[in-house]
Formats: structure tokens, sequence, C-alpha cells
């Protein structure tokens, strides 16, 4: 199918919804709002209802209750999907996520396939204040069982959906907002600049880079939601300061597999991890703790972490440009390791 | 002037139900006796005093419906299965462990029976497992044991209020047994639970007595509905806990728990059918006591990756 102009990542995303329900009548779509003519509040739903009545389920405001009832039906054999309408009040349905989603998988002595996936929208920039902007990933790590993917420009969705779907284990599926009106990218052109590919396979990491992919000065590590930031940052720091990035795009966060990234990443010995969560206890810390052995003896630099800072997140924008990470600070950062 | 004790008469029970009530009664016993001597670890929480409500229930209810039990479950899995083994075995961390050692006493799994440690936390998995078989299976049901004190868990009205909206064939079936732990239900559940039900348009029926066969006659009809004209339905039985609510943390007067034992079904069924109790409760005591020295020979399970892999 010939495009005009490549689709936004909210049309991937929704895109990917129809086929999911579409192929597979156990597939559900469960949240607050998801009804047309509404669609979701980001309208990641829009056409599902109607398509597939008995497949979507427009429910009242009950984050652990839907989690709970999700829960119920994977254990069913369905396949539900559930749309947190903010990924803050994921935070309403940590008991189902912890102690009954994730822990079905595993506790009852044989292994109990929970076919869930949890969306997600997070992320801020956007001006919606404190507890309607936040990346809450950090607090789902660690979790036996429980596997949490981000959106990014580079992966498509029904690949993702039909995987995650697919694992047997639940998946929470982190989808930074400001992405779904971006555009995806295809044949592996980013822009004059970069290029990109994916080294290992479709569904690992999406190497982003200039000229060479197996030669950078500093090589940044980032989810897809921070993904234009980055690349501002990596551009500026090419053209006015000759330095070259690689960009690593995972596209599951945790477990993070450190053996499938390249091996371009010990040549560089310099590393920065971005995350658009708060500092301390976060993702990057994750990604630096299995990147640590790997890479001992071969780093010129300490792995460095770029954050949030440790506050809370403003709603005037210009209050909250200071509290988020923006392409500034992760020039910072580069720069910082790169005179290391 | 003679004060004549009244006693509702006691329907005679079926010798299944009698032989079912006293597998769990010493079941649970034996399991109390046993962490006394040091033979079971972690911890435990026993239906004593609630034995009657799976046993008035299990006819009721078919292999293809759904049953979710909670932290005190032992009795519903029993009524269920029948299979004191299994559960003892899980219990012990022995080899036959129904769960394999990892989910323990509150943690059980087989078939379309499902229990969960988290107060409350089962009613809107029972209300999403109601959805599938609405679909799927109409006809069947999904039935969810809570107590008095899952009352305070919030989710339990987010799924009330799904359940009711939705028509689910659901059933709560509530144990008041009179006590959260050690905090009395005047003292942590205001209003009642009638008037939570009556709030989202959901029928309540109360059951006061443990006569087995009376309580079934009486379910028979309302169950049979939630099946044909799929609607959630909340049972509340009036009970008791005559036993801790863990192990050896009792608090209650002693006074008070000699009162509730006057209420206990066994004394009631043994005072009515002293034959027939007597037969029934010699047999189930030797087979806790055959199940004890059985599993306790087993040896220990042994870890298995193949089942729970990352």
């Amino acid at each position: 199918m010939v495009r005009s102009q490549r689709e936004r990542v909210s049309e991937n995303l929704n895109r990917a919804l129809h086929a999911m329900l579409e192929k597979d009548p156990r597939v559900w779509m469960i949240g607050e709002d998801v009804s047309d003519p509404y669609g979701g509040a980001f309208k990641i739903t829009k056409g599902l209802s109607g398509r597939f009545p008995d497949q979507v389920v427009s429910t009242p405001i009950s984050e652990a209750g839907i989690v709970g009832l999700a829960g119920g039906l994977a254990l069913s054999g369905e396949r539900p999907i559930v749309e947190i309408m903010f990924g803050d009040f994921v935070a309403l349905a940590f008991d189902p996520i912890l102690n009954l989603l994730s822990k079905s998988v595993g506790m009852y002595g044989r292994r109990v396939p929970m076919r869930t996936v949890v969306r997600c929208p997070v992320g801020g920039n956007r001006g919606y204040g404190p507890t309607h902007s936040q990346s809450p990933q950090k607090h789902l790590i660690g979790i036996p069982h429980l596997n949490l993917y981000e959106l990014s420009p580079f992966h498509d969705c029904s690949a993702l959906f039909g995987r995650m779907l697919a694992a047997g284990e639940p998946a929470v599926l982190f989808e930074n907002k400001i992405l779904y009106t971006e555009r995806m990218y295809a044949d592996s052109t980013v822009d004059d600049l970069f290029s990109y590919d994916f080294p290992a396979s479709s569904d690992g990491c999406a190497r982003v880079f200039l000229g060479s992919p197996d030669a950078a000065d500093v090589v940044v590590i980032a989810p897809g939601g921070l993904t234009g930031r980055v690349l501002d940052a990596a551009r500026r720091l090419f053209l006015e300061h000759e330095i070259v990035c690689l960009i690593l795009v995972p596209v599951q966060l945790y477990p993070f597999d450190a053996s499938s990234l390249p091996p371009a990443i010990a040549g560089a010995g310099r590393i920065v991890v971005v995350e658009e969560g708060t500092a301390g206890g976060g993702w990057g810390a994750e990604v630096a703790a299995c990147l640590y052995p790997r890479l001992w003896g071969r780093l010129r630099a300490p792995i460095r972490l770029v954050t949030s800072a440790d506050r809370v997140i403003p709603a005037a924008r210009h209050l909250e440009d200071e509290v988020l990470v923006q392409a500034d600070t992760v020039y910072d950062a580069v720069l910082e390791v790169a005179g290391a | 002037m003679t004060v004549q004790r009244i006693e509702t008469a006691v329907t005679r029970p079926a010798d299944a139900d009698l032989d079912l009530l006293l597998m769990t009664r010493h079941f649970e016993l034996t399991l109390l006796r046993l962490f006394e001597s040091g033979l079971i670890g972690g911890t435990t929480h026993t239906c004593l005093g609630q034995e009657h409500v799976p046993v008035a229930l299990r006819p009721l209810i078919d292999d293809a419906d759904h049953v979710f039990s909670n932290h005190r479950g032992h009795g519903h899995y029993l009524a269920r299965f029948g299979d004191p083994h299994s559960l003892l075995a899980e219990i012990m961390g022995r080899e036959g462990a129904v769960c394999h050692g990892i989910g323990g006493s509150q943690h059980l799994r087989r078939d379309r029976f499902l229990s969960t440690g988290v107060q409350g936390q089962n009613v809107p998995v029972a209300a999403g497992a109601a959805l599938a078989l609405k679909r799927r299976e109409p006809g069947q049901l999904a039935l969810v044991h809570i107590g008095d004190g899952s009352w305070g868990e919030g989710a339990i009205y987010e799924a009330l209020n799904m359940a009711s909206l939705w028509r689910l064939p659901l059933v709560l079936v509530v144990e008041n047994n009179g006590i959260a732990q050690s905090t009395p239900t005047a003292e942590h559940l205001a209003g009642s639970i009638t008037g939570r039900a009556h709030a989202f348009g959901i029928d309540h029926i109360s059951v006061r007595g443990t006569d087995v066969t009376a309580i079934r006659k009486r379910l028979r009809q309302p169950m049979m509905r939630v099946r044909t004209h799929p609607r959630p339905l909340v049972i509340e039985f009036e009970t008791i806990r005559l036993g801790p609510h863990s192990k050896g943390d009792d608090t209650r007067d002693a006074a008070v728990l000699r009162a509730l034992k006057e209420q206990d079904w066994y004394a009631r069924y043994e005072r009515a059918y002293p034959e027939q109790f007597a037969a029934a409760d010699r047999r189930q005591r030797d087979l806790a006591e055959r199940c004890a020295r059985e599993v306790t020979a087993r040896p220990l399970v042994r870890r298995n990756e193949g089942e729970n892999p990352r």
C-alpha cells in the first residue's frame, strides 16, 4: 500500500488493535470511554466498538476492578487488552498487576498462561500536571512474569501486540503520549543524517546511526518515547561538536536483554541511558546494572543516567520543561560523557 | 417454671454431606495439631465453624462453574474435590501437592477452582470469569467466597457495579463470621451487607443456621435463576468462626468461644442423629489421621524449573 505520508504512531497503534480484534475473537478491548464515538481519551480505540461490539467493553471508572476483571478473563482463556486512561492511574491497579496477573503465571505450580496487555499512556510535556504526566515504568520493574514494553516510532504495533499476546505472560505497554501525533519511521531512514536498522531482529532494539552503525563516540540507550528528544540532541551534537551518537531504542524495557545489544556498544565505551521517569530507582539504573558486568574494563566513563528531576511535574509548561528530560538535558549529558 | 431449651429441628443429613462436613472438620483440626507439633510451618486459616457453607452449596455447583476462594478456603477445596491428600501435601510442601508447594494454603488452583490470598481481589476476577462464561458458556456461573472483612476492600464495589450493570452470572457468597481477624464486624462495617448489595440493585439472601439440607433447598431456586436469567446474587451466611484467625491468635474470651460452640453444627448433628454421626465421625477422624501420617511420610516436593520458568 502506497502512503503519501508516513503513518502516525496513533494510527499504527489503532490499526494494530483492529488487527488483533479481527484476528482473534478472544481478544477484548476493555477500558474507560473506549467505545465510539468517543474512542478513548486519546482516540486510540476509535472504530473498534463499531466493528467488534462483542469484544469492546466500555467500563466504569474502576482501574483495579477492570484489571482484576481482565485477570478473570485471562484465566478463562480470553486475551484482554486493557486501556488505563492515564498511565498515572495504573497505581490504582497495582494489586491486580502484582498479585494476580503476574503471580497467576507461576504460583499455581504449573504454568498458567495470562495473555493480557495493560496499555498505559504516559509522559508529560503536555501541561497535564502532576498526576497526568508521569512515567511510572520504574514502579513495575522487577516483578516475576511481568514484561514491560514501550511504544516506539520504529516498531510496528501489530507485530508488538502479536508478540505480547502470544507470550503467555502479562505485559504492560507504556505509550508516551507525545508519540501519538508523531510519524512512524519507515524504509531505514530517519532524516537526512540518520538511518536505522534492527541489528538483531525486528522486535529487538532499533539502532539509529549516522554513517556507519559500527562507529560512534557515545551510545545513547533510550525507550521509544524519548526518540524525538534524543535525535534532536544527537543532531546538534554532530553539527556543533562532531560527536557521533549511536542511539538504541529497545521495545522491551523489562526484562532488559543486554545480550541483544550490538557490539558497537563496547567499542564506544561511553554510554548514556535516558528515561523520562523521575530520578531514583529507575529503568536506567536497571539497564546500567545489566551492562556493567558485560562492559567492565571496556568503559571509558561511568554509564551516565539521564532522568527527569526528583520533583513533582508542574502543570505550567515553562515549569514542566525544567523538570522533565528535554533535548537539552540529553545534549548536556552526552557532551559531558564525550569529554570525560 | 422450667425453661425448656428450644432448638430448631435439624434435618437428617445425607451421609455424603455429613462425611464432607466431618472430613473438613477433622482436616482442619489435624492441621492445627500438625502446626503445634512443628510439622507444618508458615501460615494457614482454618474454616472451623464454617464447613457447612460449601457443603450446602456443593450440589448447586457443577464442574463447569468457576469457584473462587479466599484465604480461608480449605473447606471450599474439600467440598469441590473431596481430596484431602493433595491439599495437605500442598500445605506441607510434599509430593502430590496440588500446586507443587508454590501456592500453599492460600493459593490453590485446580480445574475451575482458584483461591488467592488478597482480600477482595477475587471478586473482580470472578466477575471477569462470569463475563467469559456469559459469552462462551451460557448457563454456567462464577461463585466467589468472601468474608465480612473483605467488604472493607474497594475492589469489591467496582466489581459489584460492573456485575450488576452487565448482568453477570456471579454469586457472591459472604461468610459473615462476625469477626475480621481480631475486629468484630460491628467495628469494621458500617450499615449492612444487605444495604450494600441493594445499593447496586443486587438481590441479597440471608442464610442463618447450619442445616445443610434446608439451606440447599432454600438456595436451589435463586442459584438456578442466576443461570437462566444472569444477574449477580449475594448470599450472606451468618456463621461463626470457632478457631483462631490463623494459629494461636484468638483474643476472644473463653465465654464467648463457649457460646459459639453451642451454635456449632457439629454438636447439633451429634445430638440429633447420634448413631449416624458417630459412624461418620469415626470414618473421617480415621481418614484425617491416615492422611496426615501418609502425607507426612512423603518426600518434599522438588523444585521444578520447568513449571515456573521466566
